[in-house]
């Protein structure tokens, strides 16, 4: 590996269980990777796969239950409280629903200024407000809006909210999370579009978990594929796209709809659903609804196996070829 | 088979739907117009609050009432004029002609009814059968889509979301409609299950002859299963054709703004595109083209006048004031 990779996100072995009644639930099952400077991570999957609660597991908003998490060198499983909200300035979230993800009786203006004003960033309220104008004027918010209520605001215009407010702090790395998806598609560009520009501008580092795919290999540099809790796949956005190696990923991409009425492809339809993530075996977990699976899948758990320069795979189809 | 009276298994001409509030009046169809010939599928693909659902309601006479008002128009299945059934005619017709998938599967089943009693409910109301050969069907229809009958005796919530969905769409297909209505069908589910069930809606519609309404947002489901497209924008249909004449001969800017908008899969790097700007209030419509404040080729005329259809051929039209009889086989000249 090169030296020259300023790795701005550095997370090993991370962990997140769930005590349930009816077990152990693994939501996040061992998790390593990392991020560059200034780059984005896509990380993709369906519904709980674990892809969100490892964004909130890395922001520590959920204790892990194991693991390392290192940002700018520093584990920030290690820190005190103290440390970690003075963490926070350097990591935000925007969330997935803008409609319930901003308080309905602050105004557009202290949803904005409140991360300044816990923090003790800026303290004097004129000043503040001369910085909310400023944020707002970066995503492209109307001045006119600054005494809005969000509720008077449509879901493009929130989702600008919650940009506003994550960056409000400076932060070098956010957790997006699904953060276009209740949009309508000429929204959802603007919103990219947005979102992409800030980065260029302010070289932000982007961790964007989503499951639209062809969103993600859109916005990203390098894509991560979930399954039950696993990281299986991660490689490269083209790279993923050209060669998905493991064969859910095969399935996952197969499955895109794509608008062109010419375009041709073996679909893989997958058997049967997402098996429950409560005590799982150490077995392969995508085993039981593998066309490729083998009585070794069904007996051990693979590993995570660098095929290529970036390309990671845990698969025992890897290991035969 | 069933014997068609009329060409079109759905025909609405010139709708008009009001929702009248304390607030004003929405004006949420505004001369729609839809046609679906036997044992095809209509795409119909919009932005929130074009009036997609609003269409499907109006169709089976669903409309909140009040606030909901037709205003005007006509809406014929199989050449019969809906406006002049009664109610008590329109409860023989839901769910026996016309069914309808609503678009959460979470929400859309009775949590304290077993799924097999759900299915029967309406196959002991449209058809003279006892409530076990009822029971006996409901399990052979949720053979049909995919689930084991013994586990008709479970309840919704021992289900996961794509198996609920199969159930819907079980219940929606026992009396065997003429027309399927599915208003984002798939829009809640995963994108491996997502393809599952389309394939299964595919299979049986195919099987059945049934003629399909497919509202929905995703172009790339439209070029899967759809024959016909209606781009739908404040209440109007401003383009419709087949897949062939809107995915390859584009007219309208809206539709050509949808594709835009769309992150390409092939090339990765290409920059979207967004329209600008967001749908108009439908209590406070523009006076001319409903598009014209978001639209890049917009002209004077396009502000106080509304454009009338223009045909491209026998099945492609588009409402747009850039095209005349002349021009429109070619396209726009200063784009292409």
């Amino acid at each position: 590996m090169s030296e020259a990779k300023d790795i701005l996100l550095d997370v090993r072995g991370l962990k997140k269980y769930f005590n349930t009644k009816r077990g152990l639930l693994h939501a996040v099952d061992d998790v390593t990777f990392t991020i560059e400077r200034g780059k984005t991570l896509g990380v993709v999957g369906e519904s709980g796969c674990g892809k969100s609660t490892t964004g909130r597991a890395i922001l520590h908003l959920l204790e892990p239950t194991a693991g390392e998490v290192y940002f700018e060198g520093r584990d920030i499983c290690k820190m005190s409280k103290e440390e970690i909200r003075n963490m926070r300035t350097d990591m935000q979230i925007i969330f997935q629903d803008p409609f319930s993800s901003l308080d309905p009786r602050r105004t557009i203006s202290e949803i904005i200024g409140e991360p300044l004003k816990i923090n003790g960033i800026i303290k004097d309220k004129d000043a503040r407000l001369e910085r909310v104008l400023e944020l707002m004027e970066t995503v492209g918010l109307a001045e006119r809006l600054v005494n809005t209520y969000p509720h008077e605001l449509d879901g493009g215009r929130r989702q600008r909210v919650g940009v506003a407010r994550a960056l409000a702090v400076n932060p070098k790395f956010i957790v997006c999370d699904e953060p276009v998806s209740a949009l309508d598609v000429s929204i959802q560009a603007q919103i990219l579009n947005l979102m992409k520009e800030l980065q260029e501008k302010m070289g932000l580092t982007y961790m964007f978990i989503t499951h639209d795919l062809s969103v993600v290999n859109h916005f990203s540099d390098d894509i991560a594929v979930m399954y039950l809790g696993k990281l299986i796949e991660k490689a490269p956005a083209e790279e993923l796209f050209e060669h998905p190696t493991h064969p859910y990923t095969q399935a996952l991409l197969s499955a895109i709809p794509i608008p062109d009425i010419h375009h041709k492809r073996e679909r893989i339809l997958l058997k049967g659903e997402i098996t429950s993530p409560i005590n799982p075996k150490p077995v392969c977990r995508f085993a039981n609804r593998c066309i490729h699976a083998t009585d070794r899948c069904r007996q051990a758990e693979p590993q995570l196996k660098e095929i290529s320069p970036g390309h990671f795979v845990s698969c025992f189809l890897v290991d035969d070829q | 088979m069933r014997e068609n009276k009329s060409k079109y298994s759905i025909d609405i001409e010139d709708l008009y739907v009001e929702y009248r509030t304390d607030y004003g009046v929405v004006k949420a169809l505004n001369g729609m117009d839809l046609k679906i010939e036997h044992g095809k599928t209509l795409g119909l693909v919009g932005e929130t609050g074009a009036g997609k659902t609003t269409t499907g309601l109006s169709i089976l006479k669903l409309i909140p009432d009040p606030p909901g008002v037709i205003v005007g128009g006509s809406i014929k299945l199989d050449g019969e004029d809906l406006m002049e059934k009664t109610e008590k005619e329109m409860g023989q017709i839901r769910g026996k002609e016309i069914s309808m998938i609503f678009q959460d599967p979470m929400t859309a089943l009775n949590p304290v009814m077993t799924v097999e009693e759900q299915i029967a409910e309406s196959i002991e109301l449209h058809e003279q059968v006892s409530k076990s050969e009822a029971i006996e069907k409901a399990r052979a229809m949720l053979e049909l889509v995919g689930i084991p009958g013994e586990r008709g005796k479970e309840y919704p919530h021992q289900f996961s979301g794509g198996m609920k969905q199969r159930v819907v769409i079980a219940i929606a297909l026992a009396c065997n409609p003429s027309l399927l209505i599915a208003d984002e069908p798939t829009t809640a589910l995963d994108v491996t299950i997502q393809a599952q069930v389309l394939e299964m809606m595919k299979e049986l519609k195919e099987k059945y002859n049934t003629s399909m309404l497919m509202i929905t947002h995703d172009l790339g489901i439209v070029a899967e299963i759809c024959d016909t497209v209606s781009i739908i924008y404040a209440g109007q249909v401003v383009e419709h054709g087949n897949l062939e004449d809107i995915f390859e001969n584009t007219r309208h800017p809206y539709t050509e703004g949808l594709f835009n908008s769309l992150p390409n899969l092939k090339d990765r790097k290409a920059k979207l595109k967004p329209i600008k700007g967001l749908m108009p209030d439908p209590a406070n419509l523009p006076e001319g083209c409903a598009f014209c404040p978001r639209c890049d080729y917009a002209m004077e005329i396009c502000k106080t006048q509304k454009p009338e259809k223009i045909y491209r051929n026998d099945g492609h039209y588009v409402r747009c004031h850039l095209y005349n009889e002349e021009n429109i086989q070619e396209g726009r000249l200063e784009t292409r």
